[in-house]
């Protein structure tokens, strides 16, 4: 590290002032991360695993599956994709199971940036404010999944998508900066885009500050990119790009849980977590529903603070639901593809 | 209702087949004893399970009879890999029946079945399998070449782990090519009157293995017959104080597992939500009712308030109640008597000031229930921090520095177990060389593998179970050392 960049100030976001105190430079943000208790890897692997064989059945389950979709940002993050895609999306999302008209609706569509319009547009109503069983818009920027851009580029990515009609920002921070250690610049980074959420009326929009945890790679280094995206301004953290692999992993969001937990009783305030990539069943997703519920407490399992990231689970999901209502299993000829 | 009070999800007692009564198993069958027979209850709902024979001074030693004719006849004529093939067998059975096993450890005992399922049943087996390995290689024991059995051995166990505490002693017992008589203890004989059943579906010879249930009266007459060879007792150290006075002056071997005061100490660099897991797994496992608990927590002053308000935390989420509910974390207390010392320790720590504080839960009415306890500001004078409590009762110590904790983990007559957490691998080392206990664990708690030896300093007792060592428990090194020419003696 050059020593001219351990003086250098960094952006005063409000939380960060208000925790580490005093001129925030790249050297105080570095030492209060730095300060952060350790994670013992075998233990943590532990306590998911424990956590884990809770056994959720009845009643207990079939309020777990209808949460799941009420959490599910219902994604579709490739290439290929194309306005008829989304619009299949948001039809599943509005209505998950044609057969069951009591199923509720997931939280959001997750897109590209360049395909908010039309989300935006298939929703209709849905997407009006108050509405009931509103659904909302995330899309994905800062040159996601890679993050490899310039700043500019990474603002009008998020700016774009805001005034397109996007609700939520799903960012990714820049993982090599991280993992040479610039703090500063990665901390800087998330402060702009956070700005970047900004509307015209004085209101953002939410921002996930995704770690992309399969890059970092240590439960260290997870925690303190955890509290580096808290104190920068993000309103969740989240797993991964899917895109990665492994991709959101029961200990790690374990242990981003135990963070959002230490800075609710630090200051009070409720930060959202979302586990994204590689859920597939309900089974393992009942498992995340129980490590929030253990860790911060039930009140986290609502669409402002706990999501799943996800593109299969949902039918998953709808299959484990047909069970419960017709006490037999039926089959994928039975749950729609969007 | 919220998501928390996750809908029941019992294991089903249905899935045993029990019978009415147990006689003792003596020379491969069950034959009626001689004692007043008594029955063992749940100590969860003080529900009747079975009436269980007592075993007379007589039974006792029709057993020993009976253990002795299956050593000379049989047992120690036969080649160490044939020994071995048993204890295969038998592990083998105890994992085709863990389920049935689990359920009916969690009845007889109170613990919960995610306990009995995950823990103590896997281990049994794990038990068998790994001193079965050990059959035919006695000569790389550590003791010379052609190590010798000692002959029968007479081995009592405790409530705790029923199950486990008897494969802990049987396993190497007849790996070494002893025969056994065992006792288990009064309020849990049912494990061990199953595992007889799998004795007699592994075909193992007639008398190789003998189990007497009863109270102390059986037990005593069992350490105290004159033809057993080793004494192998888990218990309490008034009781082992007891046996070791009674074989002083006799030629049987003996070694002791008794009770514990194990020091948890947490310095100020460790990993801390896994030092708060590892401290309630230190403690309320099994309900506390561990001879290697971590029933004294050494904390370092500068952490201690915020160890203690994440550690009350923790505790809010433990589910006390049904024992055979797969959600269960902390069960039922085993006995009336256990739970009356638990209830009187306590009281006693907060009269001498000590601050007592339970999470809310709601207990059931019937059976023996006693909630999740933390006593701070205890003194190292309290006898909360002395003596042991055998139950889910923490007391919290502070520390300033490791000299410090060093010294007050070892203040005490104890020395079984202890627990280090920190980040800092050299000071693991440098902390755990001066700690006088027998298993030492570094940044984990109550692990058991059957490679590794455990037991005790002090008044904890001497001997180890498990790995090698576990072994020469029960063998004597070759008195012909250095000639091959008496090699089937031992094997």
């Amino acid at each position: 590290m050059e020593t001219t960049r351990a003086g250098t100030t960094v952006a005063p976001a409000s939380r960060a002032l208000e925790v580490i105190g005093g001129d925030l430079t790249e050297r105080s943000l570095r030492r209060y991360l730095e300060g952060i208790p350790g994670v013992d890897a075998v233990g943590l692997e532990a306590r998911a695993a424990a956590l884990g064989t809770r056994s959720i059945k009845t009643t207990s389950k079939a309020w777990a599956l209808d949460t799941i979709i009420r959490l599910t940002d219902l994604t579709t993050l490739e290439g290929a994709d194309t306005p008829g895609k989304v619009k299949s999306l948001v039809a599943k999302a509005l209505v998950p199971d044609p057969d069951d008209m009591s199923t509720p609706r997931v939280a959001a569509v997750c897109v590209y940036g360049d395909m908010v319009p039309h989300a935006v547009e298939a929703l209709g109503s849905a997407h009006d404010d108050g509405a009931t069983g509103r659904i909302n818009v995330a899309a994905v920027a800062t040159a996601f999944p890679s993050g490899r851009a310039s700043r500019s580029v990474k603002l009008s990515d998020t700016s774009d998508a805001v005034a397109a009609g996007a609700d939520e920002i799903d960012m990714v921070i820049d993982r090599g900066a991280f993992l040479s250690g610039r703090y500063g610049q990665v901390f800087d980074e998330i402060v702009a885009v956070k700005e970047a959420c900004k509307r015209p009326d004085g209101t953002y929009a939410h921002l996930k500050v995704i770690l992309e945890t399969g890059e970092l790679n240590t439960y260290d280094n997870v925690r303190r990119a955890s509290w580096l995206g808290i104190l920068a301004g993000g309103d969740f953290i989240k797993t991964s790009t899917g895109k990665v692999t492994p991709a959101a992993t029961l200990p790690v969001t374990l242990s981003m849980l135990e963070v959002v937990r230490d800075w609710h009783r630090l200051t009070g305030e409720k930060i959202g977590v979302k586990p994204a990539g590689g859920i597939r069943a309900s089974k393992d997703a009942i498992k995340y529903l129980v490590t929030v519920a253990e860790t911060v407490g039930e009140e986290w399992l609502q669409p402002d603070l706990f999501r799943f990231g996800a593109s299969s689970l949902l039918n998953d999901v709808l299959l484990q639901r047909q069970k419960l209502t017709s006490g037999r299993y039926s089959g994928p000829a039975y749950v729609t593809i969007d | 209702m919220t998501f928390l009070d996750y809908a029941p999800a019992p294991e089903s007692a249905a899935i045993l087949n029990l019978r009415d009564e147990y006689g003792l198993f003596i020379n491969g069958e069950f034959v009626p004893g001689n004692g007043e027979s008594f029955t063992t209850i749940s100590p969860a709902t003080e529900k009747h399970i079975a009436t269980v024979s007592c075993a007379s001074e007589q039974d006792v030693d029709a057993a020993v009879v009976a253990a002795r004719r299956a050593y000379d006849k049989t047992w120690s004529r036969m080649s160490g890999a044939d020994r071995g093939k048993y204890l295969f067998r038998i592990a083998r059975l105890v994992q085709e029946r863990a389920r049935e096993l689990a359920v009916a450890e969690s009845l007889d005992n109170g613990k919960p079945i995610k306990e009995s399922r995950d823990v103590d049943i896997p281990l049994v087996a794990a038990w068998f399998f790994y001193y079965a390995g050990w059959a035919d290689k006695l000569e790389y024991a550590g003791l010379g070449p052609n190590p010798r059995s000692l002959g029968v051995a007479a081995q009592v166990i405790p409530w705790n782990f029923p199950l486990l505490m008897l494969a802990w002693k049987i396993a190497p017992a007849l790996a070494a090519g002893n025969t056994v008589v065992l006792k288990p203890a009064e309020t849990t004989p049912l494990t061990a009157l199953l595992f007889a059943e799998i004795l007699q579906q592994a075909d193992l010879p007639a008398g190789v293995v003998n189990i007497v249930t009863g109270a102390g009266a059986t037990g005593s007459a069992l350490v105290n017959h004159p033809d057993v060879n080793k004494v192998a007792f888990t218990g309490s150290t008034a009781v082992g104080r007891q046996i070791a006075r009674s074989t002083a002056g006799t030629s049987k071997k003996l070694t002791l597992e008794l009770g514990g005061k194990g020091a948890n100490i947490v310095f100020d660099d460790a990993p801390i939500d896994q030092a708060v897991e590892g401290i309630v797994n230190g403690i309320f496992f099994n309900q506390g009712q561990v001879c290697c608990a971590g029933s004294r927590l050494l904390v370092q002053e500068s952490i201690h308030d915020d160890v203690v308000e994440r550690l009350k935390a923790r505790l809010s989420t433990l589910r006390v109640g049904d024992p055979l509910d797969k959600n269960t974390d902390v069960g039922a207390i085993n006995s009336a008597s256990q739970l009356g010392r638990m209830r009187e320790l306590s009281d006693i720590g907060e009269q001498e000031g000590a601050e007592r504080w339970s999470p809310a839960c709601n207990l059931p009415s019937e059976g023996f229930w006693f909630p999740p306890t933390i006593f701070t500001n205890v003194s190292t004078s309290s006898r909360i921090a002395r003596d042991e409590i055998f139950g889910p009762v923490l007391s919290v110590l502070t520390f300033r520095t490791p000299a410090e904790a060093i010294a007050k983990a070892n203040n005490t007559p104890y020395g079984l177990s202890a627990g280090i957490w920190t980040d800092k691998g050299s000071r693991i080392l440098a902390v755990a060389d001066k700690l006088r206990a027998g298993v030492v664990w570094a940044n984990t708690f109550n692990k058991f593998d059957p490679a590794s030896p455990f037991g005790g300093y002090k008044e904890s007792g001497y001997g180890r179970e498990g790995g090698k060592q576990g072994l020469h428990a029960y063998l004597a090194p070759s008195a012909f050392a250095g000639s091959s020419a008496f090699k089937g003696d031992a094997r």
